[in-house]
Parts: structure tokens; C-alpha cells; sequence
């Protein structure tokens, strides 16, 4: 039960950091791309990575961190980050006749979320160590 | 209350409802189809993708539902934005690439994209067709 309040909790912030991060980059960078989007993906699968280099072994979460992985990767992380106006940016663009921007929009989401997890990941264990 | 903190309310329960769905379909998914393949977050990012079409097509300029910013925003940026997760699934592609599963991590990168976009094409095919007029 605990565990379902810190992953609603988590949910909660980050999608108000990512309501409002997204926000902020698109009325600097404008709407013809979907840039606000793209940031909070890409830098929430950085941190993802990184925490689970902190906090994830091959069979799991770390005995003792159960809770603070609910709350930040499930919770935060997890909302804060998200497909679902990834999808519907790349269909607008696609029925706005912009095929070119929403293939960029999927290769460079895609290329560049998986990087930097990657990234996130390998910075995370030197960090630890590991 | 001012619209800016009604939106923030609105967003902060959607995500929060949003969030919890996910965990408990993750956990669902892992008790019936076993830790093997993210079976749960390819399901959650396809289905938040078909709601969010289908909602922002019934409740558009055009559609027949009305809704109210707050409503709008935290369905949208809310519940489908927490629901749907682009980072655990950027997680476990590289878990599967270092576990050396190429073929299936590579699989798991095409499909999703792949039935993502058809998952918002789809609500917004229904949507546009329930607000009755003709799909373009």
C-alpha cells in the first residue's frame, strides 16, 4: 500500500515538472517541432539510467531500495517522461503534411532516449564503482 | 481558484491515477507473462496512446464532447502523460541490449514505435468518426 502512495505521488510531480518544463521550451523554441517533448524524454531517460546503475542489479531492485525506486524511477521518472503526447505530436505533424518532421521526431526520440539512458547507465556505474 | 494552479491540480491527479494504473499493469504483467519481455509497458504506452488520440479528437475544436482545460489537460498531460512512459521503456531496450539480446531489444525498440503511432492513429480514427464526420 505504501508503495502504491509513493508511485501516485511520484506520478503527481512529475507530471506537473514535465507539464511545465515542456511548457517553458516550447514558447522559447516554438511549436513547429515538438523540442519540449523531446527534452523531458530524453533527459528523464538519462536519469533513469543512472539511478538504475545506482539501484538495480540483473535480478531486480536492491534489497532496502524498493521504496525510493517506486517514488523516483516508477513515480517520478516514470510520469515525468511520456509516449502518449510523443504519439499524438507525431501524428499532428504527419496530418499537418510534415512527414519529414515526424520522422525525425520518431528517429531522433528513439536514437536519442536510448543513448542516453545508455549513457546515463555507464556514467552511473563509475560513479558507483561498478 | 486562478486557472494556472486549477490546470497544475488537474494534471498532478491525472498523473498521480495515471502512474498507479501503470505500476499495477506492470505488476500484472510480470505476475502473467513473466519478467522475460516489457510485455506491460509496450501495452500501457499503446493504449495511452489510442486514449490520448481518441480523447483530443471527441473533446477538439470540432468534437463532441466539451471539456474544460483542466479536464482536457488532466486527461491528457495527466492521466495518458503518466500513464505512458518513456523512460522505463528507454530502460529496459538497454537492459536488453547489455544482456546481449539484440534481436529482441532491437524488436522491442521497432514494435513500439510501430504500434504506438498506430494506437494514436486509431483513437483519433474513432474519435473523428464518433464526432460524426468523415476521417481524413
Amino acid at each position: 500500500m505504501i508503495g502504491l502512495v509513493l508511485v501516485a505521488l511520484g506520478g503527481a510531480l512529475g507530471a506537473c515538472a514535465r507539464f511545465w518544463l515542456s511548457g517553458v521550451i516550447a514558447r522559447r523554441l516554438g511549436e513547429r517541432f515538438p523540442w519540449g517533448t523531446l527534452v523531458v524524454n530524453v533527459s528523464g531517460a538519462a536519469m533513469i539510467g543512472l539511478l538504475a546503475a545506482a539501484f538495480l542489479h540483473a535480478e531486480g531492485v536492491a534489497e532496502g531500495w524498493r521504496e525510493t525506486w517506486l517514488l523516483l524511477v516508477i513515480g517520478i521518472l516514470g510520469s515525468y517522461t511520456t509516449v502518449s503526447s510523443f504519439s499524438l505530436q507525431t501524428l499532428a505533424l504527419l496530418h499537418a503534411g510534415e512527414g519529414g518532421r515526424a520522422a525525425w521526431n520518431v528517429m531522433g526520440s528513439l536514437g536519442l532516449c536510448l543513448a542516453a539512458a545508455l549513457a546515463g547507465h555507464r556514467a552511473g556505474l563509475l560513479l558507483s564503482g561498478g | 481558484m486562478a486557472p494556472g494552479p486549477r490546470l497544475y491540480l488537474a494534471i498532478a491527479l491525472g498523473g498521480a491515477l495515471g502512474s498507479v494504473a501503470r505500476h499495477l499493469c506492470a505488476l500484472a504483467g510480470i505476475a502473467l507473462l513473466g519478467p522475460a519481455f516489457p510485455f506491460a509497458t509496450l501495452g500501457v504506452n499503446v493504449a495511452g496512446s489510442f486514449l490520448i488520440g481518441l480523447y483530443a479528437a471527441l473533446t477538439g475544436p470540432d468534437g463532441r464532447l466539451f471539456a474544460t482545460p483542466a479536464m482536457r489537460h488532466g486527461v491528457m498531460a495527466g492521466f495518458c502523460g503518466g500513464f505512458t512512459t518513456f523512460s522505463v521503456f528507454s530502460l529496459e531496450s538497454i537492459r536488453l541490449l547489455e544482456a546481449g539480446q539484440w534481436a529482441l531489444a532491437l524488436g522491442y525498440v521497432a514494435v513500439s514505435a510501430a504500434t504506438w503511432l498506430a494506437g494514436a492513429w486509431l483513437g483519433d480514427r474513432l474519435g473523428q468518426r464518433m464526432n460524426g464526420r468523415p476521417t481524413g
